[in-house]
């Protein structure tokens, strides 16, 4: 890695290159990657160059991401990156995504993990192929490289020479192991990082491009509908089918246990068809899910694990102050809009599927076990869906069109959930209990702190494993779910975020994770920082009331690092928190956290009225400010912030997962109500702190609960009543004010 | 035989009468915009325009519609060339997933048609049947205010020259 460009590269002006690695210590330290290999991101797992990045003898260049496009942009910042560092323009560069024949395992598009993983990834390939490329030219042209520089598809010499990167690359040229250490270009030349790049799926979108797998249509496609149970344990005692049978368009009634589907030619014959199943079928089911008026009961009395956070020896010391308080937390499903879909294939013994899963690999091995084939015959190929926000429905839809493809060989099937199937069979986010209590000394300070959170799991993808895919529980020869695992820290699960980046000197923080999961659950944005932030951010602003101190300085008192101080600072100072005009009615709050305590920043300010009448509560403004490390399309963090913070005051003020003893009862969006325009704030500003060369930070879960706590301060702050359970409805909201 | 009238041309189709318009447009015309999001008329993602007006393409029956103009989002551009409303939308970077864009393009041309300079609340309250889960709502209201104003602008340019 020494090759200089010529200062009269590109870049224009002088070329500075500065030489790091964009692995944090702490990445290293958690396994991310792989330590011995010392490569960054997800080089870690995949270290041959051309595995990320290909060039064509015509020039044209391909680069492979193991990660999916969720709406999130990634595809943009991605193809920003490695058309910065192999000095191209962005139309030059293909990008392929997820995709088990074509691309690197990287394992989940999740955990705000993308940019971390496969951003710094693509980087290091990008950077070390234009320098190898460069190498190249120098021995062809029999020129030290210092003479040479890269330029829009070109290596060329100071003598005006120049040679195309496709009559360059050859077979070999990148087919090397990466190098732990790469050359940058320079952040004071950057011509795309940073930059508000337009996103390269938008267009497609507004114009009604095929550019969701629910938009695929293959030769000859036939269409499917699965007939879900009407609760998670019923039973199929029998179904008279023949009716079903006789409807124009039907091709196949598939039923296999529990397992009950139908495939047609058209789609809408599909629907009348699994309409009419669905009418036939007698299920047993059993009362077996928990009695919702003591859910949370329930939840404290079910068996749990042990996880120690942090564990110091605390004792509330004699003459401070004690302050303790509980937090719940109901369940909260994803609700993409479109109902989950996928499209299979199974023909000369290759089962190809179309999904919009998080995660084509893990897929792979779960559906290669549900259908018997040997892996290398099953195909996954990532494209978009409907709204990602965690583990939906997405998988096992994927397992329904492999099941029922491998029921019609020859042609493809795509099937896609019914809105009541989405509803009631997506994993949700698990309902949550959360308990501490603080001393604060004479000088308003915290010494001691104690911390309990109690949830279900937050993890049961599908990771190569056919029990977690719904079908699998149905069939004749039923899969059981797999016995969860709590997700290891520092990442965590019900224990995301469960320690505060605040300073205090003696904490003990337990995590009770049950295994239990009456309701199916799994991961939903954020998994568990969604309510210890709300519940820590919570409590620090009850903290700050009980010692009279202003509540954005009562987090910068305990607040040492420096960038976290810097986004509670930007945040307040943009809302002009000092100067609020509290009229009758309305009320400021704030949050604060860190990702997972090691991703994006993120501080928030909000204002809200509430309407001591109804109970009603509108956010009315957000001011965010978020350090998400370098910022390579800072549009793209601001979209993903934004729309964090929307999503979680929708979570927030109303919603919540009903059930009764046999069924799930949120089967719509009449019976599941989230946020629509009327209710959306006026306004919501978003800074973001670049940090030109330092590594990415996660960024798309990192607003929910900062926001989440942020409102629940301000309803406290307008009403003068502390709201603890989630979501904050204005059911709730009135009888707390009492009018 | 059912004849539907789409973005202005005219299609024949040997379809079950009673099939809701949404799978005609999706199936048999191999159009995207349209999305299935509910079947239930709650969310929007399948809003076109009938007659000029919003409707849930999920819902109404092909029987309904015949002879009648309707219009979706294929029919106000492409993406070579998007129409006003398209190109706010682009410009604003309205979408996150952008599952439920289309429709929500559609109310939107349906509401500034009605409405060609709406006030912020009277957007709200025309989009309030659409559903987007991403939070891309605040973007939206800002594509269809700057899809407004250049409408107006082409509007008040186009004027003198119609005298003439």
């Amino acid at each position: 890695m020494t090759a200089i460009l010529s200062r009269r590269a590109v870049l224009g002006g002088g070329a500075l290159l500065v030489s790091f690695s964009l692995l944090p210590p702490r990445l290293a330290a958690q396994g991310a990657g792989d330590a011995a290999a010392g490569l960054p991101g997800s080089l870690a797992r995949t270290p041959m160059l051309d595995a990320w990045i290909r060039i064509a003898g015509d020039g044209k260049i391909t680069v492979f991401t193991g990660k999916a496009e969720l709406g999130q942009g990634l595809m943009t910042a991605l193809i920003q990156i490695a058309a910065e560092e192999l000095v191209v323009m962005p139309q030059a560069i293909t990008l392929v995504t997820a995709d088990t024949a074509r691309t690197p395992n990287e394992g989940y598009t999740a955990g705000s993990h993308s940019m971390q993983d496969s951003g710094t990834a693509i980087r290091h390939a990008a950077a070390q192929a234009r320098v190898l490329l460069i190498g190249a030219a120098a021995a062809r042209l029999k020129l030290p490289a210092e003479q040479l520089h890269a330029d829009k598809g070109l290596i060329i010499s100071d003598d005006g020479r120049h040679i195309g990167y496709g009559d360059l690359v050859g077979d070999q040229l990148l087919h090397v192991r990466a190098e732990p250490q790469s050359t940058f270009v320079d952040p004071t030349l950057y011509r795309l990082i940073g930059t508000p790049m337009p996103r390269v799926d938008i267009p497609a979108k507004v114009t009604g491009g095929a550019a969701f797998v629910h938009d695929l249509r293959l030769p000859n496609m036939a269409h499917g509908r699965v007939v879900l149970p009407p609760s998670y344990r019923a039973t199929l005692r029998q179904v008279e089918s023949s009716a079903a049978e006789h409807l124009p368009g039907v091709l196949k009634i598939v039923r296999d246990g529990s397992y009950l589907a139908v495939i047609a030619e058209r789609e809408h014959q599909a629907v009348m068809a699994m309409r009419t199943l669905a009418a036939a079928a007698i299920w047993d089911e059993k009362p077996d899910l928990p009695d919702p008026a003591s859910l949370f009961e329930t939840l404290a009395a079910l068996p749990a694990e042990q996880v120690k956070v942090r564990d110091d020896a605390v004792e509330m010391p004699p003459g401070t102050r004690v302050v303790g308080a509980r937090y719940r937390r109901a369940y909260q499903m994803h609700g993409a809009i479109g109902p989950s879909c996928a499209v299979g294939q199974f023909a000369n013994g290759m089962l190809t599927v179309w999904t919009h899963s998080q995660g084509v690999y893990p897929l792979r091995g779960a559906l290669a076990q549900l259908t018997g084939l040997e892996p290398d015959k099953v195909r996954v190929i990532q494209m978009q869906g409907s709204g990602c926000y965690g583990h939906n429905g997405a998988d096992d839809a994927a397992a329904d069109a492999a099941l029922l493809a491998m029921a019609l060989p020859g042609r493809a099937v795509r099937v896609q959930w019914m809105r009541e199937q989405e509803h009631t069979w997506e994993p949700y986010g698990s309902a949550m209990l959360t308990e501490m209590r603080a001393a604060l000394d004479s000088d308003h300070r915290i010494v001691a702190w104690e911390y309990r959170v109690r949830s279900m799991t937050h993890a049961t993808r599908p990771d190569g494993k056919a029990g977690n895919l719904v079908a699998a529980w149905h069939r004749a020869r039923p899969i059981p779910q797999p016995a969860p695992r709590p997700i290891p820290l520092p990442e965590g699960g019900g224990d995301r975020n469960a320690a505060p980046l605040y300073t205090i000197p003696k904490a003990r923080i337990i995590y009770d994770f049950v295994p239990a999961m009456p309701l199916r659950v799994s991961a939903l944005r954020a998994l568990g920082a969604y309510m210890n932030i709300f519940s820590i951010e919570s409590f620090m602003d009850e903290l700050a009331q009980v010692a009279g101190a202003d509540p954005v300085d009562f987090r910068l008192k305990h607040l040492d690092d420096r960038r976290a101080r810097e986004v509670v600072d930007k945040a307040a100072t943009r809302f002009a928190w000092s100067a609020f005009d509290r009229r009758y009615g309305s009320g400021r709050g704030f949050g604060f956290a860190q990702y997972k305590n090691l991703a994006a920043y993120l501080a928030v300010a909000v204002e809200v009225a509430v309407n001591h009448e109804s109970g009603h509560v509108r956010l009315v403004r957000a001011v965010a400010a978020v350090d998400s490390g370098e910022a390579v399309n800072p549009d793209g963090i601001k979209n993903q912030i934004e729309g964090g913070i929307l999503q979680a005051a929708s979570w927030t003020l109303y919603e919540s997962v009903g059930f009764d003893r046999t069924r799930i009862t949120s089967r719509d969006w009449s019976s599941y109500p989230i946020l629509r325009f009327p209710a959306v704030p006026d306004s919501i500003e978003v800074a973001v702190i670049d940090r030109p060369g330092s590594p990415f930070l996660g960024t798309g879960e990192a607003a929910q609960g900062p926001a989440a706590a942020a409102i629940a301060n301000a309803i406290a702050d307008a009403a003068g009543v502390r709201l603890r359970d989630l979501p904050i409805t204005a059911a709730q909201v009135k009888a707390a004010i009492g009018v | 035989m059912i004849t539907l009238t789409v973005n202005g041309a005219s299609h024949r189709l040997d379809i079950d009468p009673a099939t809701p318009l949404l799978y005609a447009l999706r199936g048999e015309l191999g159009l995207n915009g349209a999305k299935f999001g509910c079947g239930l008329g709650q969310c929007g993602a399948c809003t076109v325009l009938v007659d000029g007006e919003p409707v849930y393409s999920c819902l109404v029956p092909v029987a309904a519609l015949q002879g009648r103009p309707i219009k979706t989002v294929e029919g106000l551009g492409t993406a070579d060339k998007p129409g006003p409303l398209q190109q706010a939308f682009i410009d604003e970077q309205a979408a996150q997933c952008g599952y439920c864009i289309a429709g929500m393009i559609m109310r939107a041309e349906a509401l500034l048609d009605r409405n060609p300079a709406p006030s912020d609340d009277e957007i709200r309250a025309g989009m309030a049947a659409n559903l987007c889960r991403c939070g891309t709502h605040l973007r939206i209201i800002r594509a269809i205010r700057r899809a407004s104003e250049a409408l107006q602008k082409a509007a008040a340019a186009a004027k003198p020259q119609a005298r003439r």
